[in-house]
C-alpha cells in the first residue's frame, strides 16, 4: 500500500470564482478517502475531499436531494476509476471530478478548482 | 329469461377458490353470487393458521383480494351461518332470517374438530384449534397459564403444541396412537420426529388415552390419562382430527356417508342434482373425505365448470393425492404417494440419522418406479421427489436419500425433472409454465405457483436463471463473511491490503467504495477492538460511526447515552434534562428503553459528552451496527410475578457486549417471566426468566418483517447463559452477511436452528472455544469510544462545522418551535441554490 506523505506543510486552496482563492486548511489535515467542509465568505459551503493516491477535489457541499450542508461527510469511493463520494444521508453518489450524480442524470453538484500552495 | 342464483354456503379457503373460478369462467357476470360466511371475518388462510402467533395479523391471513366482492358483485354476508334449506322450495334460510331463493346450492360447510367424548370436556380452559377466535381465546387463556396439554399428536395437534410453546407454556402432547402423525409418517419416521420435538422440551405421552379432563371450580386443572397417570395442566387444546359438518345435508335430507360426509359423484354433486358439496365437508366418490387445500381447490374448479357449462367428459374430480410437507415446530415433514408401503411387492429404501433427527424412506416397486415416500427432519427433495412419484428416476433412489457428500456422486437437480412434472400441487403448475417466467415474482403473479403451501419454492428457484453475482459490491466478488474469513485467516489490518490483495480486478488500487468501506471497516472493528476512528479505519466508518452520533434529515445529529437494562438514577435522569435544556435538544423516549436527544450541532457534540461523560454517561452506539439495548421489565425484584432478577442481568449483558460491532445492529431484552413484559421474543437474542433459570431465545426481529425468536436453550444457570450468548453472537457476527439480522441469517443459515444448536450447543465444529476467546477479548478491551475521543485533542479537531471557520456554527442547521421543543427548519434547506452546471473539473 502506498500513501502519500506530505513532508513540508501544504495549504489548500479552492476556487469559488475565477481568479480568486480562499484557504481552506493544511492539507494534512484531510484524511485519504474523507472529507470536510469549508465556509466561503459568501455563505456558500464547499466540500473538499483527498483521496488514497493523494488527489485533491472540492465540490458544493448541498446535497441537492435534501438540501442539507453534508456531502463532506460522506465516503468516498471509486467506481470505473473515477472517484465519487456517497450521501451519508440517501446515499447518492456524485463524481468528485465532474459533480455528476451517478444515481440520477438530471443532477449535477457544482464543482470548484482546487490548488496545493 | 331471469339471473339465476347461485348460493354458497361457507366462505373458507375452498368457498373462496369457488367464487374465483367461477370469476375467471365469467360466471359471476350472468348470474346472481349469494355467500353466507359463519366466522365474522371472509376467508382466511386456515393452514397458515400458527403463522398468527409468529406475528402474523388476522388481515396478513386473509385470502380475498381488496374488492374482490365489489369487482363481481358477490353478495357476502359475513357473520351469518345458512340455518336450514328447503330443497323443494330451493330456499336458504340464514340464521339473520334472511331467505334465498337458490338455482344451484353449493355446500363448502368444511369441518369440525373432533371433541372425544371424556368427562370435563367442557370445562373452562378446554379449547379446540380451528378458527382465528379459537387461536384468540387460547392466547388470552394462557396469559394465566404455565403448562398446557395438547390431545392428538397429528399435524394440528403438533401445530397446537408449538403454538402453546411459543406462549410460554410448559407443554405437553397426548397421541393415541403409538407414534406421532400417524397418518402421515411410519415408525422410523414418527421415532425421529418424537426425538426432534423432545428436544425442544415439549413431553410427548404416546400410546396414551385420554379418559378425563380433572377440573376444580370449573376450571381445568389436570388430565387423567389411560396408563392411570395424572398431568397437571392449566389448559387443554382438544386436536384429535376433524369430521365434516354435514348437519345441514343431514337435515334436509340429502345422503351422507356412514361416517359422516356429504356423498357426492365426480362432478361432486349431491343426491339432490341442483345441490354440490366441496372441500372437507363432502365424501368424494371414491369414498374418502380430504382433509386436504388441494383436493378442495380440485372440488371447487370441478363445480364451477359445471355451473360455468364448460365441463367435458372425463372433468371430475375422482380422488387426489394426499402429498403434504409441512414444518412442524421448526421441523420439516413430508409424505407423498404410497408412504406406508400398501402396494404388492413393494420395497423401502431408508436412510435414518437419529442424531440430527433426520429419517427418509423412499418405496419403490420391483421394477424401480418411486411410489412415494416419508421425509422427517429434511424435506429439501420433496419438490422433486413428489413430481417423480410414478416414474423410474433417473438416478438410483439411495442416491436420492443419502445426504449430500455422503457418498451420492450425483446430486439429481431440478433440471432432471419433465416438462409437465407438476412443481406446485397447490395450483397444479407444470414445470413449463415455469420456465416461462424469468423470476420468482413473476412465477407468483402469472400461475400462482409458490403462493399456496410454499413448499415448492425452493424447486422454482431452481428452475429459474442463476441469480447473480453474490459479491459484497463492486469492488469484492466475496460475501462479508468470507471477508471476515480471510481478514481473520490472513491476519488482514487494513483496508487498502484487503482490497488490493482480494478486490476485483478493476478495484485493486481504487477507493472502494461506500458499501464495502463500513463493511471491512466493522470486520476489522470486531477482530481488533480497538480505537475506531484513528488512521485508516477512520475513512472507512459511516458519517454516524465517524462522529459517533446519528445524522438526522438537516444534517444535525442525535445523541443517546448508554441507560443499561433501562435502569436510571434520578441525578442521572436530571443530567440529561439539563443537557437538554441547556443545548436546546429535542428530546424523546425510545423503544429501546433510552433517552435520545435530538439536534445537536457537529461541533456542539464534545461539549454535550463532556457534560453527559462527567455524569457517568458513556456511548450508547446507537450510530453503530453494533449493541444497541438491552430492555428489561422490573424483574423479581419488585414485580409480584417474576422469578428472576431480569434487570440485574439485562445490565450485566449490556455492560458486557457494549461496543461490540456485528453485521447489523443487535437489540436484545430481559423478561423476568414467562408473561415476557421486555417482548424478548421480538429480538436478536431475547431472554426469558425460569424458575429454574433463563430460556435463550434467538432470532427475533419486530420491524418490517417481525419474527418470533426461537429457543436455543432453556433453564441455563447465568454462567451458561452468557456463555452461550458468547458463542451465538460470535458466530453472527462470523457468517451472517452485511446488513444481514440474526433473523435473516438464521432463516438463511443451513441447517437452520438445528444446526445453529449443534454448533454453539454441542460445540459440532469445535469453534467455540475460539468463538468464547473472542469475546473475551471484546469484553477485555471495550474502552468508552467519547471517553477516548475527549480525551484526546487530535482526534476533537473533525468536530467543526467548518475547517476553515472552527468557530462558526453551521448557518443551515436551524430549527422551528413544535409542541414546546425544537424540530428543524426545513425551509431553509428548500431554499438552497438550484443546481449549476459543472464549472470545470480540479486537479492537482
Amino acid at each position: 500500500m502506498t500513501t502519500l506523505t506530505t513532508l513540508t506543510t501544504t495549504t489548500l486552496e479552492i476556487s469559488p470564482e475565477p481568479g480568486s482563492w480562499v484557504t481552506v486548511c493544511e492539507e494534512a489535515r484531510l484524511t485519504p478517502g474523507r472529507g470536510v467542509a469549508a465556509l466561503l465568505p459568501d455563505g456558500r459551503q464547499v466540500a473538499v475531499f483527498r483521496d488514497r493516491s493523494g488527489r485533491t477535489y472540492a465540490i458544493d457541499n448541498r446535497d441537492p436531494f435534501t438540501g442539507a450542508q453534508v456531502l463532506s461527510r460522506g465516503l468516498v469511493g471509486s467506481a470505473e476509476g473515477r472517484p465519487f463520494v456517497a450521501s451519508p444521508l440517501l446515499k447518492q453518489r456524485f463524481d468528485l471530478e465532474t459533480g455528476r450524480c451517478l444515481d440520477d442524470d438530471e443532477v449535477t453538484v457544482p464543482v470548484y478548482p482546487v490548488r496545493a500552495k | 329469461m331471469t339471473t339465476p342464483t347461485i348460493v354458497l354456503v361457507g366462505h373458507g379457503m375452498v368457498g373462496q377458490r369457488f367464487l374465483e373460478s367461477l370469476a375467471d369462467r365469467g360466471v359471476t357476470e350472468r348470474a346472481r353470487i349469494v355467500v353466507l360466511c359463519e366466522e365474522p371475518r371472509p376467508a382466511y388462510d386456515r393452514v397458515q393458521l400458527t403463522s398468527y402467533f409468529s406475528g402474523k395479523t388476522p388481515d396478513d391471513l386473509s385470502m380475498v383480494e381488496a374488492g374482490f366482492m365489489e369487482k363481481h358483485g358477490i353478495e357476502l354476508y359475513v357473520g351469518d351461518a345458512a340455518e336450514s334449506v328447503d330443497r323443494e322450495a330451493r330456499t336458504v334460510t340464514a340464521r339473520s332470517g334472511r331467505v334465498f331463493a337458490y338455482d344451484a346450492l353449493v355446500l363448502a360447510t368444511g369441518s369440525y374438530p373432533f371433541v372425544p367424548p371424556v368427562p370435563g370436556k367442557d370445562a373452562r380452559g378446554c379449547f379446540v384449534y380451528r378458527t382465528i377466535e379459537d387461536l384468540l381465546a387460547i392466547e388470552e387463556y394462557a396469559k394465566t397459564a404455565t403448562t398446557g396439554a395438547v390431545v392428538g399428536g397429528g399435524l394440528l395437534g403438533l401445530e397446537a403444541a408449538g403454538a402453546l410453546k411459543g406462549l410460554g407454556l410448559d407443554t405437553h402432547v397426548v397421541e393415541f396412537a403409538p407414534r406421532l402423525m400417524p397418518v402421515q409418517v411410519d415408525e422410523g419416521g414418527g421415532a425421529a420426529l418424537l426425538r426432534t420435538i423432545e428436544r425442544m422440551g415439549l413431553t410427548v405421552h404416546t400410546g396414551t388415552g385420554t379418559q378425563e379432563v380433572v377440573t376444580a371450580d370449573g376450571s381445568v386443572t389436570g388430565m387423567k390419562l389411560s396408563d392411570g397417570s395424572e398431568l397437571a395442566t392449566d389448559m387443554v387444546v382438544f386436536s384429535a382430527g376433524v369430521r365434516p359438518r354435514d348437519q345441514l345435508a343431514r337435515d334436509c335430507g340429502l345422503t351422507v356417508g356412514e361416517r359422516g360426509g356429504i356423498a357426492v359423484d365426480e362432478q361432486c354433486r349431491t343426491s339432490d342434482p341442483a345441490v354440490f358439496a366441496i372441500g372437507e365437508c363432502a365424501l368424494a366418490s371414491d369414498g374418502r373425505v380430504y382433509g386436504l387445500v388441494a383436493p378442495g381447490y380440485e372440488m371447487a374448479q370441478t363445480v364451477a365448470a359445471t355451473l360455468a357449462e364448460e365441463a367435458g367428459e372425463g372433468d371430475g374430480f375422482t380422488g387426489a393425492d394426499m402429498s403434504t410437507k409441512l414444518k412442524l415446530l421448526g421441523v420439516d415433514v413430508a409424505s407423498f404417494g404410497d408412504a406406508h408401503g400398501t402396494a404388492e411387492g413393494c420395497l423401502d429404501v431408508v436412510y435414518s440419522d437419529s442424531r440430527s433427527g433426520v429419517y427418509k424412506k423412499l418405496v419403490v416397486s420391483g421394477d424401480g418406479v418411486l411410489l412415494g415416500g416419508v421425509l422427517v427432519g429434511d424435506a429439501e427433495q420433496y419438490g422433486l421427489l413428489r413430481p417423480l412419484t410414478g416414474t423410474v428416476p433417473p438416478v438410483s433412489p439411495e442416491q436420492l436419500v443419502l445426504p449430500a457428500g455422503a457418498g451420492a456422486p450425483v446430486a439429481l437437480g431440478p433440471s432432471a425433472l419433465p416438462d409437465d412434472a407438476v412443481i406446485c400441487s397447490c395450483h397444479n403448475v407444470t414445470k413449463h409454465a415455469i420456465g416461462e417466467c424469468s423470476s420468482l415474482a413473476e412465477v407468483k403473479k402469472c400461475t400462482k405457483a409458490g403462493t399456496g403451501c410454499g413448499s415448492c419454492v425452493k424447486v422454482i428457484e431452481k428452475l429459474l436463471p442463476a441469480p447473480a453475482d453474490k459479491g459484497l459490491c463492486g469492488c469484492f466478488s466475496y460475501t462479508r463473511s468470507e471477508l471476515y474469513e480471510i481478514a481473520r485467516t490472513l491476519r488482514v489490518t487494513s483496508f487498502a491490503a484487503l482490497l488490493d490483495s482480494h478486490g476485483r480486478e478493476a478495484a485493486r488500487g481504487g477507493e472502494g467504495c461506500e458499501v464495502c468501506k463500513p463493511t471491512v471497516g466493522s470486520i476489522l472493528a470486531s477482530l481488533n477492538n480497538g480505537y475506531i476512528l484513528d488512521g485508516e479505519q477512520a475513512s472507512l466508518q459511516d458519517t454516524n460511526d465517524h462522529f459517533l452520533a446519528n445524522m438526522q434529515r438537516n444534517g444535525s445529529y442525535s445523541v443517546v447515552p448508554r441507560i443499561p437494562g433501562g435502569e436510571i438514577t434520578p441525578d442521572k435522569l436530571i443530567v440529561i434534562g439539563e443537557v437538554a435544556r441547556d443545548f436546546g435538544l429535542y428530546t424523546k423516549i425510545t423503544g429501546g428503553q433510552r433517552i435520545d436527544l435530538f439536534g445537536a450541532r457537529v461541533d456542539q457534540l464534545p461539549s454535550i459528552w463532556t457534560r453527559l461523560v462527567d455524569a457517568g454517561f458513556e456511548s450508547g452506539h446507537a450510530y453503530g451496527k453494533a449493541l444497541r439495548t438491552i430492555k428489561s421489565c422490573v424483574g423479581q425484584t419488585w414485580c409480584r410475578y417474576g422469578v428472576q432478577d431480569s434487570v440485574k442481568m439485562a445490565i450485566q449483558l449490556e455492560l458486557r457486549y457494549r461496543g461490540l460491532r456485528a453485521p447489523h445492529k443487535l437489540k436484545s431484552a430481559v423478561s423476568g417471566c414467562a408473561r415476557e413484559c421486555a417482548e424478548a421474543q421480538s429480538k436478536d437474542f431475547g431472554i426469558i426468566a425460569t424458575a429454574g433459570g433463563w430460556n435463550l431465545y434467538v432470532g427475533g426481529n419486530g420491524g418490517a418483517t417481525p419474527r418470533h425468536a426461537d429457543l436455543l436453550a432453556q433453564d441455563l444457570s447465568d454462567a451458561e447463559l452468557v456463555r452461550l450468548i458468547d458463542r451465538f453472537l460470535m458466530f453472527y457476527i462470523r457468517t451472517a452477511d452485511r446488513l444481514e439480522r440474526t433473523s435473516t441469517w438464521l432463516e438463511r443459515l443451513e441447517g437452520g436452528l438445528d444446526h445453529l444448536k449443534d454448533v454453539v450447543v454441542h460445540d459440532s465444529l469445535g469453534l467455540c472455544d475460539e468463538l468464547e476467546s473472542l469475546m473475551a477479548a471484546h469484553v477485555a478491551d471495550y474502552q468508552d469510544e467519547w471517553a477516548q475521543t475527549l480525551d484526546d485533542p487530535e482526534r476533537l479537531r473533525r468536530f467543526v462545522s467548518f475547517v476553515n471557520a472552527p468557530e462558526a456554527p453551521d448557518p443551515s442547521v436551524r430549527f422551528v418551535p413544535e409542541r414546546d421543543q425544537i424540530k428543524p427548519d426545513l425551509t431553509i434547506l428548500t431554499l438552497g441554490r438550484t443546481n449549476s452546471t459543472l464549472e470545470g473539473a480540479s486537479s492537482r
